[in-house]
């Protein structure tokens, strides 16, 4: 308790330091924005910026469906026009006109930073869809083709950019409202947890099973593979998974079994081998941990499948985790581990690929099973209590849901506006 | 220090972020621009970690002759002659870089896809075979689906394509919603959990 405080009055601390950084910054750019706010104030066609065919982008969609955004570096030409864009086009080009001092014919390359990321949705088709929440493509890119009726802002119409000074988003007042309510429940059966109530939690097949593969793995003599997902930090989902690999280390650990942890991303690699180190130390034989199993293959999609295809057909490890996000590659995965006989179990929350996984794997975490993994396998009361106020979200959605039903069949739309995001 | 450090970076940046969300005012509309901004670098400079572990896990490797050792020359080689190429000609259309891109990355990738195909036969051979009354179930509604997608089915009979269209519209979705719900609760709960310093173990904690 005193350690939260602690870190509690600590975070404040650093917090306010690094605002403060941070204000002086944006402070900066205020003072360069105030100055050359007149170039924003431009009537469009007026400002000629660099055509988008020559932006540079981090990286782009892939060449196959359902595939990951691959390709860094490569113009765009093919799916946007090479038209000239203005500078009214995406709101992000705001920041980068302050930077940019007098010439009022200078050229602007599009800002690629957006808080926004690029958000596709599928057809049902499972293995066929776009990375949909954490893609690496950013919704600039996505959005900058100018002319369309979706991009235009509004400001386009008067000719003016206007910079937003409210102290609060109105429109995503039913956002707040929902996180708080979320967070509260949350927050009060964690406390309530604290208190020591008794909270059931179902059991989870696919959890239960865990020390039963790790189990079969030692009594094999062979090594346990653990993939967590394909994507970097930023995906909760890979954080999920990294959660799950910390306890199923500390089981190879106890049981001196070798266990591999190929990534494709050089964040999580680096996390896996702490987050490992972590687990072999507490199991007291930080001895047997070996770094190099914590290997980063590439963050290419199939190159990474390849790798890891490779690694089961030669390795033949006898436990096959896949815990995190996966996309067109989750079936690839998990037949070929189902070719060399491992016992398979997947945890994912993209809900095309869960069939996939449902096919080919003895286990599977379904959606919230994932998040749920950490409070189950730790059995720490903060936690469970934390699974418990997700229930009581789920009973409010649950209401929600089923009155908004009678009340559209009543003729009353009103009710579903309130769930309007913007 | 060791954890409560990436503790505070994680909570001052989901905060920060959260706010960045809400209040579209300065300074706060610039919070959110300037993390991503911090994400890309850390994640460019996160490239040479990679890069290192490659050389290291291959370099052993060749140098203690292990099976297989011929291949991480190839890899290797791969490695350094496209990064090499790519700063020296650059990597624009008509570069070796581009010409490496185009004829050998793609057609591996587009390799690597196309195994799909046989293998989505070969776990639907296992799934649809009629062992327990689910089984049998989802046999049922793969075959109808199956037909209600191609153009013979149709031919056969025109209420194939509704039952599929009906099939994917309501139970599918119904499903697929459910799960979506539950995942998204999780990922607050979660987020909630990793802000107020409970869940430690992706810091490889309890």
């Amino acid at each position: 308790m005193y350690d939260r405080i602690k870190c509690t009055i600590l975070a404040v601390i650093i917090g306010f330091l690094l605002f403060s950084i941070s204000f002086a910054y944006a402070g900066s750019n205020q003072i360069s924005l105030k100055s050359s706010r007149e170039i924003a104030r431009v009537t469009p066609g007026n400002k000629s910026v660099a055509p988008v065919e020559n932006a540079t982008i981090p990286a782009m969609p892939s060449l196959f469906p359902g595939t990951l955004p691959i390709q860094p570096n490569e113009p765009v030409s093919s799916s946007i026009t090479p038209s000239p864009v203005t500078a009214e086009n995406t709101p992000s080009v705001v920041e980068t006109v302050t930077s940019i001092t007098s010439s009022a014919e200078q050229t602007v390359t599009p800002a690629i930073s957006s808080p926004e990321r690029t958000e596709t949705t599928s057809e049902s088709t499972p293995g066929t869809e776009e990375p949909s929440v954490s893609s690496p493509l950013p919704a600039s890119t996505a959005v900058a083709t100018p002319g369309t009726a979706e991009t235009k802002p509004k400001e386009e119409a008067t000719g003016e950019k206007k910079i937003d000074t409210r102290w609060f988003k109105t429109e995503r007042t039913n956002m707040l409202v929902a996180i708080v309510l979320l967070s509260g429940f949350i927050v009060y059966f964690i406390f309530s947890a604290q208190r020591g109530t008794e909270l059931f939690v179902r059991r989870i097949a696919g959890l239960s099973a865990l020390d039963d593969a790790v189990g079969r793995a030692t009594e094999m003599g062979k090594a346990v593979l653990y993939i967590p997902g394909i994507m970097d930090m930023d995906d909760i989902q890979t954080l999920a998974g990294l959660s799950i690999l910390s306890y199923v280390a500390q089981k190879t650990a106890e049981y001196d079994t070798p266990i591999m942890v190929p990534t494709s991303r050089s964040l999580v690699m680096s996390t896996a081998q702490e987050v490992v180190k972590e687990s072999y130390m507490r199991a007291g034989r930080p001895d047997a941990f070996r770094p190099d199993n914590i290997r980063y293959l590439t963050d290419d999609q199939f190159g990474f499948v390849a790798g890891v295809d490779g690694i089961m057909v030669r390795d033949e490890p006898a436990a096959n985790f896949y815990m995190g996000c996966f996309y067109a590659e989750s079936l690839i995965l998990a037949e070929t581990g189902h070719s060399t006989g491992a016992i398979q179990m997947a945890g994912t929350a993209m809900p095309s690929q869960l069939p996939f996984f449902v096919a080919a794997c003895d286990y599977t975490l379904m959606g919230e099973e994932l998040y749920a993994a950490s409070a189950y396998l730790s059995r720490d009361p903060q936690q469970l209590g934390s699974l418990k106020g997700q229930d009581m979200c789920k009973a409010v959605i649950l209401f929600c849901i089923l009155l908004g039903c009678l009340l559209e069949t009543a003729g009353v739309t009103s009710f579903i506006h309130l769930f309007d995001t913007k | 220090m060791k954890r409560e450090f990436p503790m505070l970076i994680t909570v001052i940046a989901g905060l920060g972020y959260l706010l960045f969300y809400f209040i579209p005012h300065w300074p706060f509309n610039l919070i959110g621009e300037m993390f991503q901004s911090w994400v890309i670098v850390i994640s460019a400079f996160a490239i040479l970690l990679g890069v290192g572990s490659l050389i290291k896990v291959h370099g052993d490797r060749i140098s203690r002759k292990t099976e297989g050792w011929p291949y991480s020359i190839i890899l290797l080689s791969g490695v350094f002659i496209t990064a090499i190429l790519g700063i020296w000609k650059g990597v624009d259309v008509g570069t070796p870089f581009d010409y490496i891109f185009r004829y050998f990355y793609s057609p591996m990738g587009s390799t690597m896809f196309s195994l799909l195909a046989f293998f989505i036969a070969s776990a639907a051979f296992r799934a649809f075979r009629a062992q327990s009354r689910e089984a049998t179930m989802l046999l049922v509604a793969a075959f109808f689906v199956m037909l209600g997608r191609v153009p013979i089915g149709e031919l056969i009979w025109e209420g194939f394509p509704k039952i599929a269209s009906w099939l994917m519209n309501f139970p599918t979705t119904a499903g697929q919603r459910a799960i979506m719900i539950g995942a998204a609760l999780g990922v607050v709960s979660t987020s909630i959990k990793i802000l107020i310093g409970i869940d430690k173990s992706y810091l490889g904690g309890d």
